[in-house]
């Protein structure tokens, strides 16, 4: 299974093999990463699940949408590398994506 | 010996007071009882993608069962609490243990409003809010099957939506003149109705069910108006209401849910209250509110368990809904109560619009239809009370942050 690293903002690193086809923001849940809320379960609704994707992932992680950006725009710190967890996918390519999450979550 | 906590109810309140008193520091015994056989779920995708099968059960899992071992949390599932004794500081459970508590969380969430008509009971008759509630209607949910769904709000229509992508003829039965008439404007109301329309869904609106109409199993759904629908599967959503039985029984304060202060504390010490169950004060808008909301649940489920650890903390969020149908989605954010001026930006016809709602000028609430910018924008603005000028709202150019 592709592996996802995730750092917390005080510095913890998890390393999650995370299957294919579920997305980061469940593989995060699912293994306790602190800071990801994910209130809505992945629907795009809520702005809970934001990470930073390591600059080296950007092109391979792909563009946001346009409801994550309107998302994304109003979050708390949004950087050019902001993404909704939730709305990125597990593929092959993505083995050993770095992500990073911010120190609070929301708007 | 640290007195124990505990909490019933398994939905999104409980699981996440569960997760707050451990990561608090919580180290006394810990005990969560679920009165649904499996772990505890998330409920929205219910009526969306795991209705249609496009997500597997294990997703909808707040947490696998290795969290609650880990964290040394009793699960108790299957088991419902009959009976609530505040003087002894004990709760019965249907398997007939008695659990001695210090501190109790009532998570009771809402049950779905049954319909009363003649042939309410009949097979064929169904409703949705629990997981158990999915496996017949996702079996009926075939190419070409007759669903009527009698109510035009959040379920109903979600649950249409649903039954229509996987090939239902779908009549949804509204007995408002609008759908989704109790929670949202009736310009958002006019777009899901076209929505829907558009889609093949045969809406009435304006028309009161007065029987279901079958020999053993549900046949066709009567309408006052002596209208008729035929129907292989009949699915009711109009509407929850709090599970307050067993705060009642046992003499807590209750009016359209369990009472509760600002600090989640029922009428009785030693019992706190979060979620759908209850009916709390709302400091931002300065009403007391019931709200169906996660968001809600989660935030005052959080709160009451830092009460219940001793660290005084007030509930006092800007609660926010959402709601998918077909390919839209519409984010809420705010209560509307009091509103004195709706300000539509942006044509319902490009799809993508929202409706404000202002008091004196100060925004209240946002419903957003494919909008996500303006809903979050909202969020802040509502939170910090800020007061608006329409004209500039109602330009869509000027961002709603800008709007001031």
């Amino acid at each position: 299974m592709p592996q996802i690293i995730f750092t917390e903002p005080d510095g913890t690193r998890h390393e999650i093999d995370a299957a294919v086809g579920t997305t980061l923001m469940q593989a995060a849940v699912q293994n306790q990463v602190r800071g990801i809320v994910a209130l809505c379960g992945g629907a795009c609704a809520c702005a809970t699940c934001h990470v930073y994707v390591g600059q080296a992932w950007l092109a391979k992680v792909g563009p946001r949408e346009e409801m994550e950006e309107g998302m994304i725009e109003a979050a708390w710190e949004p950087r050019e590398n902001s993404r909704l967890s939730c709305q990125i996918h597990v593929t092959a390519e993505l083995d050993g994506l770095e992500v990073t999450v911010p120190s609070r979550q929301g708007g | 010996m640290v007195p124990s906590m505990i909490i019933v109810g398994g939905g999104q309140a409980g699981a996440q007071a569960v997760d707050t008193l451990r990561r608090e520091g919580f180290t006394g015994r810990l005990v969560l009882i679920c009165e649904e056989p499996e772990l505890p779920y998330q409920r929205p995708p219910l009526s969306k993608k795991f209705l249609s099968a496009e997500l597997a059960a294990d997703r909808l899992l707040f947490r696998h069962r290795s969290f609650y071992q880990e964290h040394g949390v009793e699960l108790m599932l299957g088991v419902r609490a009959v009976r609530l004794d505040p003087s002894q500081r004990q709760i019965e459970l249907s398997d007939g243990q008695t659990l001695a508590y210090g501190q109790l969380l009532l998570c009771l969430g809402a049950v779905a409003r049954r319909i009363t008509c003649p042939g309410a009971d009949l097979l064929g008759v169904h409703y949705l809010r629990n997981l158990a509630d999915v496996a017949p209607l996702r079996a009926a949910f075939k190419p070409g099957a007759r669903a009527v769904v009698i109510g035009g709000g959040y379920i109903g229509l979600e649950t249409a939506a649903t039954a229509r992508k996987m090939g239902c003829e779908v009549t949804v039965l509204e007995m408002a003149d609008r759908v989704m008439n109790r929670v949202v404007s009736s310009c958002v109301s006019q777009y899901f109705a076209q929505v829907h329309q558009t889609h093949g869904i045969d809406l009435k609106c304006g028309v009161r069910v007065v029987a279901v109409e079958g020999r053993e199993r549900a046949e066709y759904v009567l309408c006052a108006d002596g209208s008729r629908f035929a129907a292989d599967i009949v699915v009711v959503g109009v509407g929850a209401i709090a599970n307050t039985e067993l705060a009642e029984s046992a003499g807590l304060a209750c009016d359209d849910g369990i009472c509760v202060d600002e600090y989640c504390s029922t009428s009785v010490p030693g019992i706190y209250a979060a979620g759908d169950c209850t009916n709390h004060p709302s400091p931002r808008f300065g009403r007391r509110v019931r709200l169906e909301s996660v968001d809600n649940a989660f935030e005052q489920s959080k709160t009451a368990a830092l009460n219940m650890l001793g660290r005084p903390t007030v509930h006092d969020r800007v609660p926010w809904f959402w709601s998918d149908q077909f390919d839209n989605k519409m984010l809420i954010v705010g209560l509307t109560y009091g509103h004195d001026t709706q300000v539509v930006r942006g044509d319902p016809k490009s799809r993508s619009f929202s409706v404000c709602y202002l008091k004196e000028r100060e925004l209240l609430a946002v419903e957003a239809v494919n909008h996500s910018k303006d809903y979050m924008a909202a969020r802040k603005l509502i939170a910090e009370r800020a007061v608006m000028d329409p004209a500039k709202l109602a330009d869509l150019n000027i961002d709603l942050k800008e709007a001031v």
